[in-house]
């Protein structure tokens, strides 16, 4: 098979297109390049749908864990203090075994023992509770001088909250929310080496790095080549991250512009 | 374990649950809690002594020790972790018997590497084929550890290399004021004061390090989680004296509580020993302290 011909019989095997059988005895280079980027899909997906939907969450999270009221701010600290406290990969095995029982309760729980809804809820709830702490801190440190002037025009409730608060709390938290989106995307690799089946082989980057690690007993290749994509993709989440941070810093002056630290230290 | 327990099929309520919390099985999933804090025992030191290495050659005069070093923190710290994991684990073994078969069988003409083969000689196979099972376990068990150390070294090098950077640099000149060599400055004045500015960064790595402990399972060593999915398993009547339906979701339940309460241990000490450390110190902490005593 030339290797046109692979990319087109595995470029969406991740998703269930093209060949039905992975490859096998010899593995060519393109091979796994190609199964490799197709899993990818699945992290991308993964990683982008958590973090749209758990930043809603998440400046929920902050504004009740700041709230003098301690009907909201209780279940906010002990949301966060759950996710945070334990590891990713525990919390994946106790939702796919939660939703597997939930199954047999309703059958609306059907899909969620799949992986692209269930894994989807866990990533959900993970980085909502993390990016929750994050925009906790940064609503902590927003100048008092910007509430008081925002009280003195007279803004009050939402709309001193949509104005002065939560785009300043955005602007500070930012930088410190890049790496969380960076660690987010790197946990997605998790998924299908907890519970979630991956269903006729259909797996991420990493479960199909395995497969040829496995097979070839030779981590030297698909390793590094999964590795030289997770490079690429972190390159292009600090890109997009980057035009967000110039957006939230337009009205600032050049040189007082917080600048986007690569910062990876961390692990769930 | 009971002596009650001995038909278990007539008890109920809490004295079925104390004696099936007590079967043999069990014992070995308390035992697999006991891995996890040796691993935590072990690992945190040995990431240390690598983390510190890697951030003394970072500093070094010699600028292949400062490239090796830059390259295996940040090599480390760029790809997701649990690639790490699984990719140390089988390249460390392979290294280690390509290693042995070197110096054992210097005569091997065939390649090691064989198309999808990695064939070393048997008198170089790790362990050795021959060897009894707990050898093959604490082989693994030690794999384990090492990945680990190599993965936390790579970020307590990045902790402890800021933390070198953050101790003021006039601490350094007074060092040199009074005809201290290089390497006396470093070890009697840089290294002691050192650990206040790195504990912050330490203890937010000592939780990442409990936190993926769970990754031992990937890592084929027989750990809580392995036992949590075979204990929590539907049992038939069959083959056990104590069946039940599928339980895997309060198993991992209490692991989750385990973990929970291991972060928050940990954080009630952590916050303890940086008291301690502060107190007397040049920074904003140890003045705050100073003032509330006053």
């Amino acid at each position: 098979m030339s290797c046109l011909e692979t990319i087109q019989a595995y470029a969406f095997r991740s998703l269930g297109y093209g060949e039905r059988l992975l490859p096998r005895g010899e593995y060519t280079l393109c091979e796994q390049f190609t199964l490799i980027g197709s899993g990818m899909i699945w992290n991308a997906y993964f990683g982008i749908f958590a973090l749209i939907s758990g930043f809603v969450l998440a400046v929920a999270l902050a504004v009740g864990k700041a709230s003098p009221n301690r009907w909201l701010r209780k279940p906010a600290e002990w949301f966060i203090f759950i996710f945070r406290g334990s590891p990713l990969f525990i919390q994946f095995f106790f939702g796919y075994f939660l939703f597997l029982s939930l199954k047999g309760v309703s059958s609306f729980f059907d899909p969620f023992t799949s992986a692209w809804l269930g894994a989807l809820v866990v990533l959900f709830c993970n980085t909502a509770a993390y990016s929750g702490e994050i925009f906790y801190g940064a609503l902590l440190s927003i100048p008092k001088g910007d509430i008081e002037a925002a009280d003195a025009y007279g803004m009050t409730g939402w709309t001193r909250f949509k104005r002065v608060t939560f785009p300043t709390m955005m602007r500070l938290a930012w930088p410190a929310y890049t790496n969380e989106g960076i660690f987010l995307f790197h946990a997605t690799t998790l998924v299908f080496f907890s519970g979630f089946p991956a269903k006729r082989q259909q797996g991420d980057a990493l479960y199909y790095a395995n497969y040829f690690a496995d097979k070839t007993f030779n981590p030297f290749v698909p390793y590094p080549i999964l590795a030289m994509y997770f490079i690429l993709l972190t390159l292009m989440i600090i890109f997009v991250f980057g035009l967000f941070n110039k957006r939230l810093n337009r009205h600032l002056p050049q040189a007082a512009r917080p600048k986007l630290k690569f910062r990876l230290n961390l692990i769930r | 374990m009971f002596s009650y327990c001995t038909d278990p099929s007539t008890l109920e309520g809490l004295t079925w649950l104390s004696c099936y919390l007590t079967t043999g099985k069990h014992f070995s999933m308390y035992f697999s809690v006991i891995v996890v804090l040796v691993l935590l025992a072990i690992t945190a030191p040995t990431a240390l002594l690598f983390g510190f290495s890697a951030a003394t050659a970072a500093r070094s005069r010699i600028l292949p020790l400062r490239w090796f070093a830059w390259g295996y923190t940040n090599i480390v710290r760029g790809v997701p972790d649990i690639a790490f994991f699984l990719f140390f684990v089988i390249a460390l073994d392979q290294g280690f018997e390509w290693l042995r078969h070197k110096v054992k069988c210097p005569d091997w003409t065939e390649p090691v590497r064989n198309g999808v083969e990695f064939v070393v000689c048997d008198v170089a196979k790790l362990p050795l084929s021959s060897a009894p099972q707990w050898v093959h376990e604490t082989y693994g068990f030690f794999l384990a550890v090492l990945t680990f150390a190599i993965v936390f070294g790579a970020f307590a090098a990045n902790v402890l290399f800021g933390a070198m950077r953050a101790v003021p640099r006039g601490q350094m000149e007074t060092a040199e004021a009074y005809g201290m060599t290089r390497r006396q400055a470093f070890w009697r004045i840089l290294v002691p004061q050192m650990w206040v500015y790195a504990l912050p960064g330490l203890s937010n790595l000592w939780m990442v390090l409990i936190k993926s402990t769970p990754l031992l399972f990937l890592l084929g060593v027989e750990d809580i989680v392995y036992w949590a999915r075979d204990l929590g398993g539907t049992k038939s009547a069959r083959f056990t004296d104590y069946p039940h339906g599928d339980w895997r979701m309060w198993y991992f339940l209490a692991l989750l509580v385990f973990y929970l309460a291991l972060t928050k241990i940990s954080e009630i000490t952590l916050d303890r020993l940086m008291k301690r450390l502060t107190k007397g110190q040049a920074t904003a902490g140890g003045e705050a302290q100073r003032k509330a005593a006053t």
